[in-house]
């Protein structure tokens, strides 16, 4: 069985496919691992029908969600393998640029990277630039990377046109995961895409990147990174773009992409810590990191951390709770990108998981001034 | 087949004018600070010319009318 | 007799050209500012602005053929398009036809703005800064009756007018609500010279 992680990495030559490739990915059901879980065949065969010769593949390894590290961890322990993936894909979908877009801060993966790309073919070296993705939680949208590659600036941009429609110097475009890149590699010689990596953090004896079988569950995963140091109070899958989840539900949950597993973030919130500071935390990191291009993402996350925080310091304003239940509605997909949906359903999941708490918070504070 | 239409919001350019909610408050309404919330579902029919007022008064440009074609 | 009535016209016209532009720059600097009252809302004032517009270009046409017209005046079809091309009161009426052509340039770019795409059209639409009071000079320097009571009246009016409401518009900072914020965090994401 082929993995990512516990193999050496080494160079080997590509296997020699055409665009049975993305009929093989179709099969395998391989989707990105970015995030967003999108149909990988899918997305090759969109650029593929309009690519002219001219199609642009972008390697994204920004990276940018804070708890994330399995990017980090491929490309520092497998560049060839996720270069493999580059380059079927330069073969497949007829490209003639490849860009290593790696976040800023990422220094030894970005060194493992090119170390990696200095070994390979010439034909292969001549057609990759590198960027260094800001170290900001949107820099890895794909329209911010093609923002930033175009116009050296990486915020998101409105969409249509799509990326394999216009996106990098005008081209059709494949913005491709660094660990989606990498299972292409293993299906293009006969493996499956069966394994995923997650990122385990918090109250765990052994936190860290790990790589588990689809559809295991992430009690396994735990017991994978040693057990729990402490009672949960809930778990955090994907990340902030994320969903809370009670502990007894999270233990037996099969971990699948089309289950909300996101980037691979899975977070055990202990006991000891307080759920609404924690997500009144999360809440303001989130809206500190809005582009501040649309109003009901910059005005409304600040609305949904601010009254977050009220209740977390234990005084909140009458009405807040009722307005973090409608805000976090309406602010839904009106934002150009998917930043405030993300940060809508990560609250959404909180005041659900954590209900008994948010209303202790505003209870005590409510009796303490009456 | 009928064409029918619905309101599309470039939400970068949007600038929370509020002339689409004046002109069409059956579709649109504002949220806490003046950006647009759109109904869903298409244009009724009888709304169509004030929703292409709409698209032409938006002083930024930023809404659009976009086309939506269904087999009866 | 009717060379009277064609040069009255024209003066006539052309005072109301005035008034009519001047209310026009005040409803666009106003609409910048979002203004709306009770029983005033915003597309009120586009739609003011947009019609007051046009109304200003049909004065001004009238100014424009009474003024050829008239032969009184010596004037050729070429003198109210060339800039400075007329021996009667070369400069000012030359200033006249600059304010003219910035006018066209504005409103034909306005009514096709849905093509253009809102850059190129706003970018345009600033020459109405210059071409307001090149008509003002132009109505100063050629109108006969320049120095009359009502006529200084008028002008004095339309030029507090557009003054106080230019004022407010420097004063007011930027209309969008989100134009620090965003180019704090653009700023912080934008690496061009590094590149």
């Amino acid at each position: 069985m082929t993995r990512l992680l516990g193999t050496p990495d080494a160079l080997s030559p590509l296997p020699n496919v055409g665009s049975g490739l993305i009929d093989a990915i179709e099969r395998s059901r391989l989707v990105g691992r970015g995030g967003a879980g999108f149909s990988v065949a899918t997305k090759w065969r969109a650029v593929a029908e309009r690519s002219r010769g001219d199609a642009v593949i972008v390697v994204n390894g920004a990276e940018g969600e804070p708890q994330s590290k399995k990017d980090r961890v491929l490309m520092t322990t497998r560049p060839h393998l996720i270069l493999d993936g580059a380059f079927l894909a330069t073969r497949v979908l007829r490209a003639r640029r490849v860009v290593l877009y790696i976040g800023e801060r990422h220094g030894e993966a970005r060194d493992a990277m090119l170390r990696a790309l200095a070994q390979r073919p010439e034909s292969e070296r001549n057609l990759v630039t590198t960027a260094a993705a800001p170290s900001r939680y949107v820099a890895g949208a794909e329209s911010a990377a093609i923002h930033f590659l175009n116009d050296g600036v990486a915020t998101p941009t409105t969409v249509p046109p799509y990326p394999f429609e216009r996106g990098v110097d005008g081209a059709p475009t494949l913005v491709q995961n660094v660990e989606t890149l990498a299972h292409i590699a293993l299906v293009a010689r006969g493996g499956t895409a069966s394994t995923t990596l997650v990122t385990l953090a918090g109250a765990l004896k052994r936190p860290g990147v790990l790589e588990v079988e689809l559809g295991s569950s992430i009690g396994e995963a735990v017991r994978q990174a040693g057990g729990l140091t402490e009672q949960a109070r809930a778990v955090l899958l994907g990340g902030y773009f994320g969903s809370w989840l009670e502990p007894e539900a999270a233990w037996t949950l099969p971990l699948d992409h089309g289950r909300r597993l996101g980037c691979g973030v899975i977070g055990i919130l202990p006991a000891s810590r307080c759920p609404v500071c924690e997500t009144a935390g999360i809440m303001r990191y989130l809206a500190g990191e809005s582009s501040a291009q649309c109003g009901p993402c910059f005005f409304g996350l600040r609305a949904l951390a601010d009254a977050c925080t009220r209740i977390s310091e234990g005084n909140p304003n009458l009405d807040d709770l009722t307005h973090l239940r409608r805000w976090a509605t309406e602010v839904r997909g009106r934002g150009a990108c998917r930043h405030p949906d993300g940060a809508a359903m990560f609250l959404s999941s909180a005041l659900s998981v954590f209900e008994r708490e948010f209303a202790n918070h505003t209870v005590h504070a409510l009796r303490r001034t009456a | 087949m009928t064409k029918e239409f619905t309101l599309a919001i470039d939400r970068i350019k949007c600038d929370g004018r509020g002339l689409c909610a004046e002109l069409l408050p059956e579709l649109i309404r504002l949220d806490d600070w003046g950006y647009p919330i759109l109904a869903s579902g298409p244009i009724p029919e009888l709304l169509l010319p004030l929703a292409q007022r709409a698209v032409e008064d938006c002083p930024v440009l930023a809404i659009a009318l976009r086309r939506q074609q269904f087999t009866k | 007799m009717s060379n009277a009535l064609l040069w009255y016209t024209t003066r006539g016209a052309g005072a109301v050209t005035l008034v009519l532009l001047s209310s026009v720059v005040v409803l666009g600097i106003l609409s910048t500012q979002r203004f709306q009252g009770q029983g005033w809302p915003r597309f009120l004032t586009t739609g003011l602005h947009r019609n007051l517009a046009l109304m200003t270009l049909v004065f001004l046409a009238l100014h424009i053929v009474t003024a050829v017209v008239d032969p009184f005046t010596n004037l050729g079809w070429a003198a109210a398009i060339i800039p400075f091309s007329s021996s009667y009161r070369t400069i000012w009426l030359g200033l006249g036809v600059i304010a003219l052509e910035l006018l066209l340039a504005i409103v034909v770019t306005s009514l096709v703005r849905g093509f253009l795409g809102h850059r190129p059209w706003r970018a345009i639409h600033w020459l109405t800064y210059a071409a307001w009071p090149v008509g003002v000079v132009h109505g100063l320097g050629t109108g006969t009756d320049a120095w009359s009571a009502w006529m200084l009246a008028i002008t004095a009016a339309c030029v507090a007018g557009v003054g106080f409401a230019s004022v407010l518009r420097l004063t007011s900072g930027s209309p969008d609500p989100l134009a620090s914020a965003r180019a704090t965090f653009r700023a912080a994401v934008d690496r061009r010279e590094v590149r």
